[in-house]
């Protein structure tokens, strides 16, 4: 049973990871990277990863995927012909790629574990906890430091954004807080006195 | 082959790897598929990760495919902030087009 | 007193070289001339004490030059009968040039330099005639040729005085060679330097052989032969005589100082003091009695047709000095220094007086545009013809007693000689054409009509310096009517028309006859069989009377030509074109040198400049160097595309290879 569902999550998100390279729509190209996240988040549930697994829909889909969808529709992209002209580099992409397989095909199907290997787990699976209460509990002890470490990455990238993006308008009014909290009385104010009937 | 180990965990990854590698080099149309292929090769890593972290009993492998998920979010953010502003000043994102660095 | 003499020229040198620029013009030419004629009157005292009185030979030492092994080489001033006629000849000669260049030159803007100069020459040609070894004399030898060369070109902006003066240093340069040669020989053969220790052991290797290129030569006739071949590059002898005639590029004075009476004379003065050595030698003789014979044939009838006034005192130069080298060449060392002697004031006057003429014509060179100055100029005129009397051998004039005695001599020696009697046949008719040429100059420069129009000659133009700060103008040839020179040029001109009458019959008996004895006091050395100037005079009469008939047969014809029958000379040059064009274009030497020498030797310097100096140094080299890193630079910068993505591909070649070499080091 477990197999069956490997199987097909395995073969769908390779799939639709072939279709967001080749596909010529962007639009195809994100959705069929949603596609390929749903899949892996399927995998990490079989893996036992379940917290991981709905973290991944929730950022990746519902967050990272979505920014892209929206950045996709604002830029005017164009369909993308086929471009000839890469066969130029065939030969030399194909052989990288060919030694770059088998490589990994080395160690993918060679490697053996070491005995001792399960004993020196430095966090061990506890099958009564939950996973997320497994994770929460390392999380914000041992790991603690790089935890607030990646909230900073995440400021960092937020306030970056922000600066990169943002773009006044030149004309539009807006509020200036520093220029209206440092008003004083001297500066706005002027009393000045008024002949009867003369006016200012 | 039913019995699903380590292996095939490994070989998922590595494919998917090698299709997010591909999506970078034999990339033809615009900048957004480059940042999709990152994506893609993220995934593979943290598949990698989840898979040991299972075979080997091992929590540490989760808690860094979590770090790692964070730092993809934010490295995805950046980098389409940046290709909003340079499509705002270039006008085109093309990869043909991008080309700047050629020395 | 000979240090005076010696070193006050040095001393002029100095002051006008370095000096003058503060002191001026008048400052340098005072101080020069001044110096140059005290050491005149000096030399004459000098040659009174030990040439006509009784005052043997010295030579003091002055310190140690070099002592390296065997060889022991000092600076010494010898002072014997030949110095004393040198110096005289030399001494004289210079302060006139001094006195007349003070007039000349006058305009000239680079005086002091001029002056320094003629006064380093001066000294050079000292030391040269002093030296008591072959080292000293080969220094002023070289010295002379320095100043000769820095002269020619004094009038540096001309690219043709630049090229005159090159010319001549590497023509003497090829002498220079041989006598360096000879030196090393004559030092390998007697392992000394100095003319006392030389000159003691040439007795001793009379008949030796040396082993050279495999063949075995007489040593002494090797070592005569390459001394004489630095006599024919400095006294302009055939083969190597291609450097005189340009030589004309320099100022006049210059001319008449060195290519006239001394810096030409050394080659004869060297053979003459040379005289124990080369009388072991006799078949050098025979050579030197070809070489003077035939340079005298050839330099006589080049100076047939020549139209530069300059050129054609400048081939009768070459000529005389063929004469003395005939005389040397038949053993009569004593005759040739007499011709030396006599030619050193007719010639300087001969020159000094065409320098005055073209004073007069406003620098005009070209003797076509001459004619009718005797009007004009009578004091020139008449001293030029007391100089070509003196030159053609009139009877009575200094010419008459040396040159006719150098063909009695020859014709003496050639009872004996086969050589020797070619030498008379020449001298003999080169007397004729000497007599043609010269009467010829005088009618064409002071008889007849002056052209209307003048020829354009590429000389006429030939001193500039001098002609810009003229007050006239380029073209104003006959405009301005020739007036005679200032009075400092024409005072040299009297005191050497004096010497050039009287200077042969009041020597005579010393040079040449019953006086010979007490007057050189073993200066010049004759070897046991040389009886030559007894022999002289007792040949038959036709061949004593030949020279002077040969003089009154050329005047007769000159006349003819260029007086009585104007026009002839055109008519003769048109019947026989090839002939004229021949002699007018010097037997083609020139043409004939640069295709041999010059030509090759650009050549070869062009293939070590460009193919050796260029390609393969420069282009291995920097050149090289630089070239490949431009082409490696070039294949580099095709990776750097611009494309990230390329670079990302890079990068994973990169991962590649190191996965793969650490595989296959896993596997090994």
């Amino acid at each position: 049973m477990q197999a069956v569902f490997f199987y097909l999550f395995a073969t769908i998100m390779i799939a639709s990871a072939g279709v967001v390279i080749f596909a010529r729509n962007p639009v195809h190209s994100v959705l069929f990277l949603i596609l390929a996240f749903c899949n892996g988040a399927g995998l990490f549930l079989l893996a036992g990863a379940e917290f991981l697994a709905m973290i991944l829909i929730v950022v990746y889909v519902g967050a990272v995927a979505v920014l892209f969808l929206f950045v996709v529709m604002m830029l005017d992209v164009d369909f993308a012909e086929l471009k000839q002209g890469f066969a130029k580099y065939l030969p030399v992409g194909v052989g990288v790629g060919v030694v770059v397989l088998a490589e990994l095909g080395f160690v993918a199907l060679g490697w053996s574990s070491a005995p001792s290997a399960a004993d020196a787990a430095a966090n061990p699976i506890i099958p009564q906890m939950s996973n997320t209460a497994a994770l929460g509990q390392i999380l914000y002890t041992k790991y603690v430091i790089f935890f607030q470490a990646s909230a900073l990455v995440l400021l960092t990238a937020m306030i970056g954004a922000i600066v990169l993006t943002l773009h006044h308008k030149p004309n539009i009014k807006r509020q200036k807080i520093d220029e209206q909290n440092a008003r004083t009385r001297e500066n706005v104010i002027e009393i000045k006195k008024v002949p009867f009937r003369t006016g200012v | 082959m039913l019995t699903i180990g380590l292996t095939h965990y490994l070989v998922v990854a590595a494919v998917l790897f090698t299709l997010g590698v591909a999506g970078i080099i034999l990339n033809r149309k615009n900048i957004i598929v480059i940042l999709m292929s990152v994506e893609l090769i993220l995934l593979a890593v943290n598949l990698n990760f989840v898979a040991f972290s299972q075979s080997l009993g091992d929590l540490t492998g989760q808690v860094f495919a979590l770090f790692v998920l964070t730092v993809a979010a934010a490295e995805a953010a950046i980098g389409l902030a940046i290709l909003v502003t340079f499509y705002r000043n270039r006008g085109t994102i093309a990869v043909e087009d991008i080309n700047s660095l050629k020395g | 007193m000979i240090y005076a003499i010696v070193f006050l020229p040095l001393v002029g040198f100095l002051i006008a070289g370095a000096l003058g620029p503060w002191i001026g013009a008048r400052a340098s030419e005072f101080v020069t001339t001044s110096f140059l004629m005290i050491c005149a009157v000096l030399s004459w005292i000098v040659f009174f004490d030990v040439a006509l009185g009784h005052d043997h030979g010295y030579a003091p030492i002055i310190g140690n030059w070099m002592t390296v092994g065997d060889l022991k080489v000092d600076w010494a001033l010898r002072v014997d009968t030949l110095t004393a006629v040198m110096l005289v000849v030399v001494n004289t000669v210079s302060s006139l040039v001094h006195l007349y260049s003070i007039g000349y030159m006058h305009e000239d803007p680079d005086r002091p330099r001029f002056f320094a100069y003629l006064s380093l020459f001066t000294f050079a040609m000292l030391m040269l005639v002093t030296a008591d070894n072959l080292v000293q004399m080969f220094f002023g030898w070289e010295g002379v040729g320095l100043a000769s060369y820095l002269l020619i070109g004094f009038w540096y902006q001309k690219p043709s005085a630049n090229a005159a003066a090159i010319k001549a240093f590497v023509v003497n340069r090829v002498g220079d060679f041989g006598f360096a040669l000879g030196i090393f020989l004559v030092f390998q053969l007697t392992k000394s330097l100095g003319f006392e220790e030389v000159f003691a052991a040439v007795p001793g290797l009379a008949g030796k052989t040396i082993h050279v290129f495999g063949m075995d030569i007489d040593a002494l006739t090797l070592a005569t032969f390459l001394l004489f071949i630095g006599a024919m590059g400095k006294s302009a002898q055939f083969f190597l005589h291609t450097w005189l005639p340009d030589a004309m590029e320099g100022p006049t004075p210059v001319s008449a100082l060195i290519h006239a009476a001394t810096m030409v004379t050394a080659g004869v003065f060297m053979v003459a003091r040379l005289s124990p050595i080369f009388e072991y030698a006799p078949a050098t003789l025979e050579f030197v009695t070809i070489i003077g014979a035939v340079t005298a044939f050839f330099a006589a009838t080049v100076g047939l047709v020549q139209n530069d006034i300059k050129r054609v005192i400048a081939y009768s130069t070459c000529s005389q000095l063929g004469y003395m080298f005939v005389a040397e060449g038949v053993g009569a060392y004593s005759l040739g220094i007499f011709h030396l002697f006599t030619h050193a004031f007719f010639k300087a006057l001969l020159f000094l007086g065409a320098g005055s003429v073209i004073h007069a014509m406003h620098h005009e060179q070209d003797m076509r545009n001459m004619g009718g100055l005797r009007k004009d100029i009578p004091f020139t005129f008449a001293m030029m013809t007391i100089g070509t009397l003196a030159l053609t051998g009139f009877p009575f004039t200094s010419g008459y007693f040396s040159k006719d005695g150098v063909i009695e001599a020859a014709f003496a020696a050639g009872e004996h000689h086969t050589t020797a009697m070619i030498g008379f046949v020449a001298t003999v008719v080169a007397a004729g054409l000497t007599s043609y040429y010269s009467w010829r100059l005088v009618f064409m420069t002071f008889f007849g009509h002056r052209a209307a129009h003048p020829v354009a000659e590429s000389h006429a133009e030939d001193e500039p310096a001098a002609e810009d700060a003229h007050n006239h103008g380029h073209d104003d040839h006959g405009h301005h009517a020739p007036h005679e020179s200032p009075l400092v040029m024409l005072i040299p001109l009297a005191v050497l028309a004096i010497g050039a009458l009287g200077a042969g019959y009041v020597f005579e008996p010393d040079f040449a006859g019953h006086a010979y004895a007490e007057f050189w006091k073993g200066a010049l050395f004759t070897g046991a069989h040389n009886e030559i100037l007894h022999e002289m005079h007792a040949i038959p009469a036709w061949a004593g009377y030949a020279p002077t008939a040969m003089m009154v047969l050329g005047f007769l014809v000159s006349l003819y030509v260029y007086v009585l029958k104007p026009g002839t000379a055109q008519a003769l040059a048109r019947t026989f074109p090839r002939l004229y064009q021949f002699l007018l274009n010097k037997w083609y030497f020139d043409e004939l040198y640069d295709f041999l020498f010059v030509r090759p030797a650009f050549a070869l310097g062009r293939l070590f400049w460009k193919g050796g100096d260029g390609a393969i140094i420069d282009g291995l080299g920097p050149d090289g160097v630089a070239a490949r890193v431009a082409d490696g630079a070039r294949l580099a910068v095709r990776l750097q595309t611009g494309y990230v993505y390329h670079y990302a591909f890079a990068m994973l070649i990169g991962v590649a290879a190191v996965v793969t070499y650490f595989v296959a080091g896993g596997l090994r």
